[in-house]
């Protein structure tokens, strides 16, 4: 188990990728070892500079027109033997749908454990890699060790921060020929893109959400108003999405998760899998009629009234101070 | 005539979880139970496809003893064939371990046209076993179907990925994990639910599988727990109070612009 060294990063996702470099470089620094990115793909010389101007000390490159589009058997293949054949100590990929399915199909051929979604992986003064993910709806976090090496994690979208990028960065690029591609078992018939929302709610400084305390869809245009003073985006619950079908999305577990730096919760009672949603916002608001609500317990600010009320006047009070300032 | 196996698993029913807020552990012992939400949406398209191409449909579980409930249910809602692995060497097994348990039950039992998963589990929400099963098995696997269907020896699949939505076509045998748009699931009826508290649960431990003691349990686990707590909630919880609305809102305005997260 010895013999196994070094930090790798793959994601297909290239934001995801670069924000896998900023975590990998820390982990590289704890570990005292090298960072390496791997690339699968076609034509991608200009990408492996680019990854060694972000971070990574070594870029392993496979570079075949067989990779041109993302195969998960071909993927998969050329991950396996590349991992075989230089052991590195941790690998970790981009939890997309796709990465997570590489991961643990990776995991399986080598035989080894594999922790997903990790919210935050760190070295212990053991020297062991810990990792914490979310388990039972955002009831618990659990804190996990591996008995195996390589170590597999998978990182979520915007968990960590994309490095900066410089220029003058040094690293070694490498590019693997010796490689057998396997056909792909699974043949795509369609693809349709999907519309994805220009703006991300995950992008969002400051979000307004809204829960059950607001009657009818069309008073949501109190909490648009308020959005427009704060320059944010108004997010929903999911009984508001499920429901009611007001909405399509909703924040929270099993739907989009925040961090924004101002999170306004209206009329949302607070139930653990819409907390588990925006648990990592800096300054949280609540405002709610019932003094109870859980909720509470996690705000920073906490407003017991009607939301009808507070809201509106919120608004006015708002854009006299900002008029001022 | 298809035979598909439709893996389940025994969750804790998340939603009625509690925390002791002292210690912040979860209060696990009598905490309610049921079958993984996906695993019931991956149990509903076995039967349709059954309901429609004719064939059967087999249900596995790896978990304790009082797991055979689920398989009940799985029963009721019209499986035809109901597995139970379950021994005390099985414990704390992860996904690496449940997925070999599985695939030695599947040697034993199989071989299957299809084998259905959900796309992971309500508690754990790993989404590991069904393609680490894939692999151990050496089958092909698509994962997150929202959409099946079944044609000759090929079953195609619609799963939406971040970005766009795919069709794909693998040959039989193969695995699938399905999400829960895929379908609704049906709720049994009493007279389904009492047919099936007549019918057979094949109730196996370790000894009637040619499974290898260190590679199921603690031992044959790559990843080890250290603990299970609920998060920490630090939050200032300062309660903004004024004689009207108007003066809580202006109240509250100064300090988030005091916090600096408003007015820049």
């Amino acid at each position: 188990m010895s013999d196994h060294r070094g930090v790798w990063v793959y994601s297909e996702n290239k934001d995801l990728m670069l924000e896998l470099l900023g975590k990998g470089s820390k982990l590289t620094g704890e570990l005292g070892t090298k960072l390496t990115a791997v690339i699968l793909g076609h034509d991608v010389k200009d990408h492996a500079k680019e990854l060694v101007g972000y971070g990574a000390q070594k870029v392993i490159v496979v570079d075949n027109s067989q990779l041109k589009e993302f195969q998960v058997d071909t993927y998969l293949g050329a991950l396996t033997q590349l991992t075989q054949q230089q052991k590195p100590e941790l690998f970790l990929i981009g939890s997309t749908r796709r990465g997570k399915e590489l991961a643990a199909r990776l995991a399986a051929r080598l035989k080894v454990g594999c922790v997903p979604d990790c919210l935050e992986l760190k070295v212990d003064d053991q020297g062991r890699l810990v990792t914490e993910r979310i388990v039972y709806g955002g009831n618990a976090i659990v804190t996990q060790v591996f008995r195996t090496k390589p170590q597999i994690a998978t990182i979520p979208r915007r968990r960590f921060e994309k490095p900066e990028y410089k220029a003058e960065s040094q690293g070694e690029i490498i590019d693997v020929t010796d490689i057998s591609l396997e056909p792909p078992k699974a043949e795509i018939v369609e693809i349709k893109p999907i519309e994805i929302a220009e703006t991300k709610i995950e992008e969002a400084r400051v979000v307004i959400g809204g829960g059950r305390g607001l009657e009818k869809k069309e008073d949501f245009k109190i909490l648009d108003e308020l959005a427009k003073i704060l320059g944010g985006q108004v997010g929903y619950t999911r009984p508001l999405a499920e429901d009611r079908k007001w909405f399509t999305e909703w924040v929270g577990l099993s739907g989009h998760a925040i961090s924004p730096e101002l999170y306004i919760a209206c009329g949302i009672s607070g139930v653990i899998q819409h907390v588990a949603g925006i648990r990592d916002s800096k300054i949280v608001v609540a405002i709610n009629t019932d003094p109870e609500a859980p909720i509470m317990e996690m705000a920073d600010y906490i407003v017991v009234g009607d939301l009808y009320e507070v809201i509106p006047a919120f608004s006015e009070a708002l854009r006299k101070l900002l008029a001022s300032a | 005539m298809v035979r598909i196996l439709v893996c389940v698993k025994q969750a804790i029913d998340v939603s009625q979880l509690k925390v002791d807020s002292a210690t912040r552990r979860l209060i696990t012992v009598d905490a309610p139970k049921k079958i993984s939400d996906f695993d019931k949406n991956a149990l509903e398209e076995a039967i349709r496809i059954k309901e429609k191409l004719g064939g059967e449909v087999f249900t596995v579980t790896v978990g304790p003893e009082d797991a055979k409930t689920t398989l009940r249910e799985a029963l009721a809602m019209g499986a035809d064939k109901a597995y139970s692995m379950s021994d005390p060497i099985f414990e704390n097994s992860d996904t690496l371990a449940t997925s070999y348990i599985l695939a030695e039950t599947i040697k034993k039992i199989g071989p299957f046209d299809l084998i259905l998963c959900g796309e992971a589990s309500i508690d754990s929400f790993s989404a590991q076993v069904g393609p680490r099963l894939a692999e151990q098995l050496g089958i092909p696997l698509i994962t997150y179907a929202r959409r099946l269907n079944l044609e000759g020896d090929a079953v195609t699949a619609e799963r939406g990925l971040e970005d766009c939505s795919q069709t794909m076509k693998v040959k039989m045998p193969a695995l699938v994990t399905v999400t829960k748009e895929i379908n609704e699931p049906r709720i049994p009826s009493l007279m389904a639910i009492m047919k099936a508290s007549k019918k057979e649960i094949v109730m196996w431990k370790a000894a009637d599988l040619n499974v290898a003691s260190g590679k199921v349990g603690v031992n044959g686990s790559a990843v080890q727990v250290l603990d299970v707590l609920a998060p920490k909630m630090e939050r200032k919880k300062i309660v903004i109070k004024g004689e009207s609305a108007k003066e809580t809102a202006e109240k509250l305005a100064k300090a988030l612009v005091q916090e600096g997260v408003v007015g820049r």
